[in-house]
């Protein structure tokens, strides 16, 4: 007889180990299988070259719930998080702009490029925190079901009416705008300069198949407003030994209270008795039984590969095939030899803790964008740069530094097939260099390793279908209580006692965490476990 | 990080207390040594000298430049004669005030005017349909104030033209000791004083000019913990401590009207419309909500209260800006957001703002105070501001 346990969490990323975590704290038997042989997946730090540690996917923290921190004593069981505050834009013709902690050397930054924008800035700032105000209670709470007639939905769904009535008439209209305007005719709004408006407007895109033209994306700006560490708005930090540092986190925090968690596991099926999940089989073979299984891979991953269709009903099969992927971003994590020396600004210096952003325009972004739709890398791409390691010294030896980008677009679908990608992989990795190389000249005499990570690689190694980095793409269409699907938007699935977990649910996004939570919190008020 | 102003290698040598503040994103000495006694004392009795470059300048010119900033601003600024400089507000299209500063007309088409915070797009904004140009300076003109009773005697020899007759609110172009400025008789400590304004290559041999001709009438380098004594005995507002920009603000309750701040008397209603006017007319008749105005602390009750613990009276030497409750009884009835022991008037002083009903001289109020960690109310009564006023300010 195979043990049995109240949940079985499949998949071990951070959002599966905190919704572990929150069942073993109310004194649940869980258990948390991961394929991989390390926790996290794709909030994970690995060594991939000897003495330097790679946040080797996601790499910045900022929407972690501040409450999840509390609950789960996150700091207690190692979670350090380090301040990133600069952001640094290098531009082709030798100039540069950078966002400062300081507000007045900020403005002063600004004002070389429009001094109009500097003094926008802080009214625009104080808008989105005011708006934010409205969107931040949805992130600590399940999605209320807008058909139902259920009293309790319709209560919830007043609340969130009240909030946004409380924001008053011009508010409610440039919500309205936010919802429905791409993030470059959004900022169009306020600011002239062309600089900042483009690394203002990528904010709206990462992740995304959309380009900064692209209507909707305006809405994700408001999020970046939103990144907090300990309750205080907008800041953006690193997590101390690399992203891996939050997983391991809530996992020491998870096994304290009790939950069991094995790697090297990775699950084949779910197993099913009539209509209900009752476990789960490893490809080895190994049965565990539970009350419930939660999966916290994405949604088609759970339903096509661990459920199988022909368990399904052709509705949850058109739906599930309808929710959308199309990974549109790649990863270069570099170990350096020194500290690169950008041509616009050399040497080191504060204006390189933060982020650096290759984003010099609007036009850029929009003609990256347009190679993608073509189905090819875009050849001068947008990254998004961070050194961890002037920050942290766990992570590369002493006078060396680990460089993580995010680069963006590199869509999982290219013309020639996501399965040729490894073909293309030294194409894209040559197009990030010598991007880089444009603003850093020096970079290729320092790189002691190169790790070239395409959305195929997500996809097959790190479980992250069509290479997309959050379980689906975060477009209004599939968001809230349309995520992943209108019917399955409440962490519930049309298999009973199958639940999810993750990205692919309300709200999804980043290491947030908050999926994992609700997902719990849900799972324990229907009685499930 | 803070910039230097261009009088920094100066006032960094003399400054041993290394005591300085971030004022609008520059170095600025919040005190010389300490204490600051000395400094105040300058201002009071001989000659403070104050690096106020800072403060944001913005040089309104063209054939327009009159009208648009009676536009702009709560005063009808057509009327201001060259070489005549005035103080006032600007407010959004609700009346509710962004900032203040002076306007000071140099010629009849060119102003500057000053603030507190970036103003350039507001103003830039407001300028459509007017000929007008508008262009920040705060960065190319440095500025030194001069302040306290020995200020005239020592810069009018100085001064060729002289500045001896300037009288107050007054601005004249002139030369110290052959380098070209402009001085305005304004300032922010209420007593005499001028601002001498020159270009960035000039400040140091301004600042050499003033200091070693001064030396002889004690004039003492001052920062600005100093004139935050001065300021408040003087019963001037300060923004983002006593009122807030509505640029600012994310609550109506936190904007205020020219009334409500004490600046209704700078509100000038019957002439063209300007930007506010109309909500500003509203509250005019219907009467504004609150009032600024000037507390003094009863002394008495606040040494009796800290008898009570066993303690002697005390208050801080400095200016304090962290805002109190202000009681009527147990209502609260407003908010104190500064105030000050004066040395000259030895007087526990502070500015609230009040609901109406309680803002006329006299009324009694109660003000909290901190005492041993435990919190208590003192007596207060609502006085006539300013509360240091001295002739010479003005004569």
């Amino acid at each position: 007889m195979a043990k049995r346990y109240d949940a079985i969490i499949v998949g071990g990323g951070h959002n599966g180990l905190v919704c572990a975590a929150y069942l073993a704290r109310a004194g649940r038997k869980v258990l948390v299988l991961e394929k991989r042989r390390v926790l996290g997946g794709a909030a994970v730090t690995e060594e991939i070259y000897p003495g330097f540690r790679f946040s080797v996917l996601s790499y910045v923290v900022s929407l972690l719930r501040p409450q999840i921190i509390r609950d789960l004593e996150l700091p207690k069981y190692g979670l350090e998080i380090l301040p990133l505050d600069a952001s640094f834009l290098p531009l082709p013709d030798g100039r540069s702009l950078t966002r400062w902690g300081d507000w007045e050397r900020t403005r002063r930054e600004i004002s070389k490029f429009s001094a109009r924008d500097a003094e926008v800035l802080p009214e625009f700032g104080k808008l989105m925190v005011h708006m934010s105000r409205f969107v931040k209670p949805l992130l600590d709470m399940a999605p209320p079901d807008p058909t139902s007639f259920d009293p309790r939905e319709l209560a919830r769904l007043g609340k969130l009416g009240k909030s946004f009535t409380e924001l008053g008439p011009d508010l409610q209209r440039l919500k309205y705008k936010m919802l429905t305007m791409s993030a470059a005719d959004f900022l169009d709004m306020w600011f002239e300069s062309d600089e900042l408006k483009g690394v203002m407007s990528v904010s709206g895109i990462i992740g995304t198949f959309l380009g900064v033209r692209s209507p909707g994306t305006a809405y994700v700006l408001l999020h970046h407003y939103m990144g907090e560490i300990d309750g205080v708005f907008r800041s953006w930090g690193f997590s101390k030994g690399g992203t891996g540092g939050v997983s391991l986190a809530i996992a020491r925090s998870a096994e304290a209270a009790g939950a069991e968690i094995r790697t090297d596991a990775p699950v084949a099926k779910v197993l099913l008795g009539g209509d209900a999940a009752e476990g789960v089989v490893l490809e080895n073979g190994d049965e565990f039984r539970a009350k419930a299984v939660v999966s916290a891979v994405d949604p088609r991953r759970t339903f096509f590969g661990l459920v199988g269709k022909e368990h399904l009903d052709d509705e949850t099969i058109t739906a599930i095939g309808n929710y959308t992927y199309r990974g549109s971003s790649g990863k270069v994590n570099l170990a350096l030899d020194a500290v690169p020396d950008f041509t616009c600004r050399p040497g080191t210096g504060p204006h390189l803790y933060g982020d650096i952003a290759i984003a010099p325009n609007v036009r850029y972004l929009e003609k990256a964008y347009d190679e993608a739709k073509e189905g090819d890398f875009s050849s001068r791409p947008y990254m998004n740069i961070v050194i961890p390691s002037l920050s942290d010294p766990t992570v590369a030896p002493p006078g060396k530094h680990v460089m993580s980008i995010f680069v963006q677009y590199a869509p999982y679908h290219i013309k020639e097939g996501p399965e040729q990608w490894p073909l293309r992989k030294d194409a894209f990795g040559e197009a990030v260099l010598s991007t880089l190389e444009e603003y850093c000249p020096k970079i290729r005499d320092s790189i002691l390793h190169m790790q070239v990570i395409t959305p195929w690689e997500m996809e097959q190694e790190y479980g992250l279908t069509e290479g997309n980095i959050f379980h689906g793409e975060l477009s209004l269409e599939q968001l809230f209580f349309l995520r992943p699907t209108a019917k399955m938007a409440r962490y519930r699935t049309p298999v009973r006692h199958l639940w999810m977990c993750a990205s692919g649910t309300h709200p999804g996004g980043g290491i947030m965490g908050a999926s994992g939570m609700l997902a719990a919190r849900e799972l324990m008020k229907a009685g499930g476990v | 990080m803070p910039l230097p102003t261009p009088f920094h290698p100066r006032t960094s040598k003399l400054c041993t207390s290394l005591l300085y503040k971030d004022w609008g994103g520059y170095y600025a000495v919040c005190a010389y040594g300490t204490p600051f006694d000395r400094e105040y004392q300058a201002f009071r009795q001989t000659a403070g000298l104050i690096d106020v470059t800072p403060l944001m300048k913005y040089e309104v010119t063209g054939a327009d430049a009159g009208r648009f900033l009676s536009h702009v601003m709560v005063r009808n600024i057509v009327k201001l004669k060259t070489g005549r400089v005035t103080y006032c507000c600007w407010c959004d299209g609700k009346g509710k005030v962004l900032d203040d500063g002076t306007v000071t007309r140099w010629a009849e088409d060119h102003f500057r005017v000053t603030s507190n915070s970036p103003a350039l797009r507001w103003f830039q904004n407001a300028a459509r349909g007017f000929d007008v140009t508008i262009e920040e300076s705060t960065d190319r003109i440095a500025v030194l104030a001069l302040q306290g009773p020995s200020a005239r005697k020592i810069l009018a020899p100085l001064t060729d033209p002289d500045i001896g007759s300037l009288r107050y609110f007054g601005a004249m172009k002139t030369k110290v000791c052959g380098i070209p400025v402009e001085v305005t008789r304004t300032g922010y400590t209420g007593d005499l004083g001028y601002e001498i304004w020159t270009k960035n290559d000039h400040a140091l041999a301004l600042y050499d000019a003033i200091f070693s001709a001064g030396k002889i009438h004690g004039i003492e380098p001052c920062g600005l913990d100093a004139m935050d004594v001065t300021r408040i005995e003087a019963g001037f507002i300060l923004h983002g401590i006593d009122y807030f920009s509505a640029k600012s603000c994310l609550l109506e309750s936190q904007k205020s009207t020219p009334f409500e701040i004490g600046l209704g008397w700078s509100v000038q209603l019957g002439r063209e419309p300007f930007i506010g006017s109309a909500a500003l007319r509203a509250e005019k008749k219907r009467g504004a909500a609150r009032a600024l105005v000037g507390l003094e602390i009863d002394w008495d009750d606040l040494e009796r209260l800290f008898d009570e613990e066993g303690l002697p009276p005390s208050v801080p030497c400095h200016g304090w800006r962290d805002p109190i409750p202000v009681y009527s009884g147990d209502v609260q009835v407003g908010r104190a957001t500064s105030g000050v022991w004066s040395p000259i008037l030895k007087k526990n002083l502070a500015l609230a703002t009040v609901e109406s009903a309680f803002a006329a001289t006299g009324t009694p109020l109660l003000i909290e105070q901190t005492i041993e960690f435990a919190r208590r109310k003192v007596r207060a009564v609502v006085v006539k501001k300013p509360f240091f006023d001295p002739e010479r300010k003005r004569s």
